[in-house]
């Protein structure tokens, strides 16, 4: 793939990533933090596509450090993010009705 | 059998799975514009970058030699075993810290990726020129360093593991622009292939890993969600230049989501502060100010203070009540027993509603997760817009551990320091009760004219003892 091309995606993932994350409601932005920090974890994909150039004890360790950071990063970040979703989605009473029924209608 | 194979050896398939994984992030995180949906879309998201890994384990030559697939392994448990406890564990009070902390191991595998891609093709120094991936290589180990040093220093800081308020050096700016100087112009030295040294790569990472921590040591606590933002774009832009480098459009992309992101919250939260991004990264919120809080506070007169019992008899005959939850109510551990108040209230007829601020908390939207927890349902949360017109409806405003948000200095005192940053509007309100540990400033350490108010009543105590007791003696009565 040419520079140019990769420029191109690098510039059309930055306005598909303004579009979607500025619709995101104030109240989900702490999930969508932890979400976006698993999904920068995909630098976990370059200390796999390195790993099998390290040459030295040097690189090897730092590459297992760098694939261990990026998993922490994926596996943490997406259950964290699950497991505050649940809490926003759970309702077991409500006074207001409207709310209620979108819940049960999932 | 054969097409298959050559399928995966020329790569197609590779390139088709990453297309499929960084559609898979931009569908589920667009799940993220509803709590309904959000779960999902964070499973779909989940599922992209399953697709992603498995997709770079069958790229050729990956798993060759006979150490490294063992090394790859490896590091995948050691991540796991330390991410799932983690995530599992994690306090809903503590999750800025813990998104702190992943921002910065994030931005630590960029840098040391970018550094052993480094060592790889560009040590040697022949030809340097025409090496395309060389500039993002660099930007990625500058980018990456910082956002390192300056996470784990923020984490240090909403862990309390360092002091909160902002640590300054004199001459702290013409250092911060030393060292920016020192990494740029040694990439440039790098890049322009004159030089040769590895030696240089390392001297990049060790700038901007102390420019890292002098930009974020002397913000003050109160700007933590402005960095938390911040450090969370430059992550991700580390990732995106890091795919360039690689040729990894899966980087590429959710590199590039997380940087549009970051960037989007920064904004917002710079903006709900009324403050600019290079004032508050050029620092010192609570440093520059401290001395006329301290001013100020003597001549304001005496505060009410008030009891439980008070506070309930005036909550159950109110038609509406607003609480108005911060920081301290986090601290606290509060959120359950205010979900319990809120109950309360509502048997009796009471209409009760929240006042988010934007800035409340440590991080955007860390007052709206921690009410979550405690199964507060999200219609009852409004956010600052919607809720302040409200307030002159509102007979009763319950302050819990909320200070600089709610200080009215920054309508009415043009030499406030926190003037002109959007506040919920409690004084607008009948009365208002505020619940506090003492008499001490808020996080910015400002003094809050809404304390000495004739219509304000404050309850002193731990907050969540306090509603504890606000509650039962509501439902006494």
């Amino acid at each position: 793939m040419t520079t140019i091309t990769e420029i191109a995606i690098l510039v059309l993932a930055a306005f598909v990533g303004f579009e979607v994350i500025s619709k995101v409601p104030n109240t989900l932005h702490t999930p969508l933090m932890s979400g976006t920090n698993a999904i920068h974890g995909v630098v976990l994909l370059g200390g796999l596509l390195l790993m099998h150039e390290a040459t030295g004890v040097l690189e090897h360790v730092l590459l297992v450090i760098a694939i261990a950071f990026g998993t922490i990063n994926i596996v943490g970040g997406f259950l964290v993010t699950d497991r505050m979703l649940e809490m926003f989605k759970r309702k077991p009473e409500l006074p207001e009705g409207s709310a209620d029924k979108e819940i049960e209608g999932k | 059998m054969i097409v298959a194979t050559l399928f995966i050896q020329r790569l197609n398939f590779i390139d088709a799975c990453y297309i499929v994984a960084f559609s898979l992030f931009i569908y589920g995180m667009s799940g993220l514009t509803g709590p309904r949906t959000a779960p999902r879309g964070n499973k779909i998201a989940a599922a992209g970058m399953a697709i992603a890994i498995v997709a770079t384990l069958f790229t050729p030559h990956v798993l060759s030699g006979s150490s490294t697939p063992w090394l790859i392994a490896l590091g995948l448990v050691i991540g796991t075993a330390v991410g799932v406890p983690a995530a599992r564990n994690v306090r809903m009070t503590a999750i800025p810290q813990m998104v702190a902390l992943f921002n910065g191991v994030g931005g630590g595998a960029v840098a040391i990726i970018a550094w052993i891609e480094y060592r790889h093709h560009f040590a040697s120094g022949a030809s340097l020129w025409v090496e395309k991936s060389q500039i993002p290589t660099l930007f990625a180990a500058i980018v990456g360093s910082i956002s390192f040093w300056g996470s784990n220093i923020a984490f240090g800081k909403l862990q309390e593991i360092l002091p909160g308020r902002p640590i300054k050096l004199p001459g702290q700016s013409i250092i911060n622009g030393v060292l920016f100087v020192i990494c740029v112009g040694s990439a440039i030295v790098l890049a322009a292939g004159t030089h040769s040294q590895g030696l240089f790569i390392v001297g990049i990472l060790l700038a901007a890993a102390l420019l890292g921590n002098m930009v974020v040591l002397p913000i003050g606590g109160a700007d933590m969600p402005v960095v938390i933002s911040l450090l969370n774009a430059f992550t991700g832009l580390s990732a995106a230049a890091m795919g360039i480098a690689l040729n990894n459009t899966a980087m590429i992309v959710a590199g590039m989501i997380v940087g549009a992101s970051g960037t989007i919250l920064t904004n917002l939260m710079a903006k709900a502060m009324n403050r600019s991004v290079p004032a508050i990264v050029a620092g010192g919120f609570g440093g520059a100010i401290a001395a006329p809080a301290a001013a100020g506070a003597e001549d304001r007169g005496p505060v009410r203070s008030t009891s439980a019992q008070d506070v309930a008899i005036q909550l159950s005959y109110a038609r509406q009540v607003v609480i108005a939850p911060g920081y301290g109510m986090a601290v606290a551990q509060a959120q359950h027993a205010v979900r319990e108040l809120e109950k309360a209230l509502e048997t009796k007829g009471v209409t009760v509603k929240f006042a988010i601020h934007p800035v409340a908390g440590r991080m955007p939207g860390h007052m709206n997760v921690l009410l979550a927890e405690a199964d507060v349902p999200y219609d009852l949360l409004k956010e600052m817009d919607e809720i302040n017109p409200e307030f002159g409806r509102t007979d009763v405003t319950l302050v819990i551990g909320a200070n600089d948000v709610t200080n009215p200095a920054a309508k009415n005192e043009p030499g406030s320091p926190i003037y002109g940053m959007p506040i919920l509007e409690v004084d607008q309100s009948g009365s208002v009760i505020v619940l506090k540990r003492s008499m001490a400033s808020g996080f910015a350490g400002i003094d809050n004219p809404l304390f000495y108010e004739p219509k304000t009543a404050l309850l002193f105590g731990d907050a969540k003892q306090s509603v504890s007791d606000i509650t039962s003696e509501v439902r006494a009565l």
